[in-house]
């Protein structure tokens, strides 16, 4: 008797242990691994002085959740969304939003053409999508000669694999030129540092690195206009007074913060009431429960939301409890846009830029060539609204429903097959 | 004061009789999980009246439909000493292949329904063979089809869904016939219904005796007959099936997302031991397993009902679930009238076995 107890009560225990860790597990829902964790920390003295906010300001700021809230990052994030970027306006993965151009005729070469590239994983829609474009942009170059080989290793959202990834490039000293996409900004620093260190190139996207030793930092605006595009459209399209729920992936993410953390300023300045936030593992089931629940109570207006992912699923659970449908934060993820465009809501696609897993290629090809690169490349971050939503599910009609709008990837050669028959 | 006396005895009695009949009704399994069933009800209604309504009510179940299915299905391969870890991952390969099958298109709804319901019989043969068969522990069984599904279907996809699921796919999950007072009677709780009766009348049968008796002393059940591989095989059959059902419903209700069916098995071990089923197998009851899975369905309700922080959840999830099963276990462990006696040991009778002598 006594032994069947405790091997119950160590069953139990174990089992509980394991669901907790599962329900927990932070990387793998996320979903999207986006941001530009450290992009303000080399201008900070600059934008000190923009600190002398109003007063009203600063309050609001208070009211925010402050360990995620940087102010002068988050004005120069809302300031950029204004700048007319520099480059081609038909290929936006080229433009830059005030680059500050460096030199790089050091690293010209041609010996070694030899492009390696350290990903974090291919663990959601966007990065998938984002990493056929890049093989696509790839291949363009190595029909062409400029590339004569592209080494990738996976790290599966494991920063010691990525460390031993990036190490394992440095030692063998075939890299031309290393691409980074870091799984974390602090662990992943020394691992950069270190492959600059080496003397090859660096080129670091999407989320960064506690370093300014690369040749260029790429990503798009960042998490805070990200936040602030979807809270501005709830602010000017819901009456005052209304109810606005805010339904977010899950806490303690950088990338993920900033997006709520920016609503949440926008939110304070507005007479919305925030009905609650609630964190859903970007699962569809919990996220339609969550809403059906937030209506069975009393009534829900807006929906905030931090990433796309199961939006549809949102706005389901407005139709199947029969009520109007919200005015609608989603993403510019396809299941989202095409279920906007059937339905006639009220809604706003803020856009993580897709298309910047191209420029990290041509950053390399620029570098070897000799030809100035910016030192942080900004990548234009604008929102799909009513009024280009048509062209946009025009022109990905025959792509999947966890596909990205502004992918960019419409004038490779593998298109579309690439991208459909994932 | 001796007038007390024989009312003390009376009301011991009709307690007795009460439990007696509790105990009958719910097969004799733990009726704690029934008790803190109705405390977290209890507690939801006075937080929130309007959950009471039926139309609420209705939301509740179609929910948390697919965790009692996932439930039932966990419970016979328990019951029969096993565990059964690839039904999370099995749950989201089926959707997944039903959106990439289906694509959209109406026609193909029932055919891609009978390759899913072939794949899931496939998924268990393969589990319970290897098990049974092979001798390996089916903890390593069935963590590695967890793995393989997983990887598999990241290979075939490439990291995301794709395809689309059907209108007429969807309705089991989503749909339900519209009634005047519960605004929708949703087809999901049509078929929990039935498999709700269907597993009941299965364990009353000789195939639940068997299956019992397996999970509870193997050679026993061995020497008295059964066939003790293929008794868990078939447990290991139902088991996926139950989670390709689930997967119809869940697939139904949210549609795809590339995070489907992620950790669910650990959600529906807990609601059967929860529910009192004693893992190795042999005790508990599958009302019991089901009541474990509408509970911790009603504990995510009050949580949010109670508005509190997500990232304390698990935490007080934990602390209910242990003190849960612990207060259980000590019931059952102590000596009482209700108290179940283990089932005879092998080594009563050996001489009667033919093999032996």
């Amino acid at each position: 008797m006594r032994k069947t107890r405790v091997l119950l009560a160590a069953a139990a225990t174990a089992a509980l242990t394991l669901a907790a860790c599962t329900t927990d597990e932070p990387t793998e829902t996320a979903p999207e691994d986006d941001a530009p964790a450290e992009e303000g920390q080399e201008e900070e003295p600059e934008d000190s002085d923009d600190g002398d906010d109003p007063a009203d300001d600063g309050e609001s700021a208070d009211e925010g959740d402050g360990e995620w809230f940087v102010r002068a990052d988050y004005e120069r994030q809302l300031e950029q969304r204004d700048i007319e970027p520099e480059g081609p306006a038909d290929q936006p993965w080229l433009q830059a939003i005030d680059p500050e151009w460096v030199d790089t005729a050091e690293h010209a070469q041609d010996e070694n053409r030899t492009l390696c590239f350290s990903n974090a994983s291919v663990s959601n829609p966007w990065r998938v999508t984002g990493w056929i474009t890049m093989q696509q942009q790839v291949d363009v170059y190595t029909d062409s000669g400029e590339i004569d080989d592209f080494r990738v290793s996976d790290a599966a959202d494991d920063d010691n694999q990525q460390i031993s990834d990036i190490q394992a490039f440095i030692d063998s000293g075939d890299c031309g030129a290393l691409i980074v996409s870091p799984s974390t900004t602090a662990t992943l620093t020394p691992a950069v540092e270190a492959a600059c260190d080496s003397g090859i190139p660096v080129i670091v996207f999407d989320r960064g690195v506690n370093t300014d030793c690369m040749v260029t930092f790429i990503h798009p605006i960042g998490g805070y206009a990200y936040g602030a595009d979807g809270a501005e459209f709830l602010a000017e399209n819901l009456e005052p007074g209304s109810s606005v729920l805010a339904l977010r992936i899950l806490p303690g993410v950088d990338v993920l913060e900033h997006r709520w953390a920016a609503a949440q300023q926008i939110f304070a300045d507005s007479d919305l009431e925030i009905l609650g936030n609630e964190f859903t593992d970007g699962d569809g089931a919990q996220i339609k429960d969550i809403v059906t629940q937030y209506l069975q109570r009393g009534d829900v207006d807006g929906i905030w939301m931090d990433a796309g992912d199961g939006a549809v699923a949102a706005v389901e659970a407005f139709e199947d409890t029969g009520n109007d449908y919200p005015v609608m934060m989603g993403e510019d993820e396809l299941s989202f846009m095409r279920k906007w465009e059937e339905t006639g809501m009220t809604a706003i696609a803020p856009v993580y830029s897709n298309f910047q897993w191209r420029t990290p290629i041509e950053a390399a090809v620029n570098i070897w060539n000799g030809e100035e690169v910016p030192a942080e490349w900004v990548l234009p971050q604008e929102p799909i609204t009513d009024a280009d939503r048509g062209d946009f599910l025009e022109r990905n009609d025959e792509m999947p429903s966890l596909h990205y709008a502004k992918f960019g990837g419409e004038d490779l050669p593998g298109y579309p097959e690439a991208w459909q028959d994932r | 004061m001796t007038l007390t006396k024989p009312g003390q005895a009376a009301g011991a009695s009709v307690r007795t009789r009460l439990a007696d009949v509790a105990g009958r009704l719910f097969g004799g399994g733990s009726p704690t999980v029934f008790a803190l069933l109705v405390v977290v009800f209890v507690v939801i209604f006075v937080m929130n009246p309007s959950f009471a309504e039926p139309p609420s009510m209705m939301a509740f179940l179609k929910k948390a439909a697919p965790l009692v299915i996932l439930a039932v299905g966990q419970y016979f391969v328990i019951v029969c000493g096993e565990l059964d870890l690839s039904v999370g991952s099995l749950v989201g390969a089926q959707v997944v292949i039903a959106a990439a099958l289906i694509d959209g298109e109406e026609s193909r709804t029932v055919p891609v329904l009978f390759v899913m319901l072939a794949f899931g019989i496939l998924v268990g043969l393969v589990n319970g063979l290897i098990t049974t068969l092979l001798k390996v522990h089916s903890l390593i069984t069935t963590l590695g089809m967890m793995l393989v599904l997983y990887g598999a279907i990241r290979l075939w996809t490439g990291g995301a869904p794709t395809g689309a699921l059907s209108e007429a796919f969807r309705q089991p999950g989503r749909g339900g016939i519209d009634m005047p007072v519960v605004r929708q009677l949703p087809w999901s709780l049509v078929i929990l219904f039935a498999v709700v009766v269907a597993a009941v009348v299965l364990m009353r049968g000789s195939y639940g005796r068997t299956l019992i008796a397996t999970g509870d002393n193997e050679k026993t059940a061995m020497f008295s007959g059964a066939r003790v591989w293929q008794v868990r095989t078939s447990a290991f059959v139902l088991s996926s099936v139950m989670a390709s059902l689930a997967g119809v419903l869940i697939g139904g209700f949210a549609g795809v997302t590339a995070q489907v069916g992620q950790g669910l098995e650990f959600t529906a071990i807990t609601a059967v031991v929860l529910g009192g089923v004693v893992l190795g197998g042999g005790r508990g009851t599958v009302v019991a397993a089901m009541a474990g899975a509408l509970t911790i369905e009603a504990l995510f309700t009050l949580f949010n009902q109670m508005a509190l922080p997500s990232t304390i959840r698990p935490a007080v999830q934990g602390v209910i679930i242990i003190a849960a099963v612990a207060y259980a276990a000590r019931e059952r462990a102590r000596p009482g009238p209700h108290t179940q006696t283990p089932p005879a040991p092998p080594e009563q009778n050996p001489d009667r076995d033919p093999a032996v002598t």
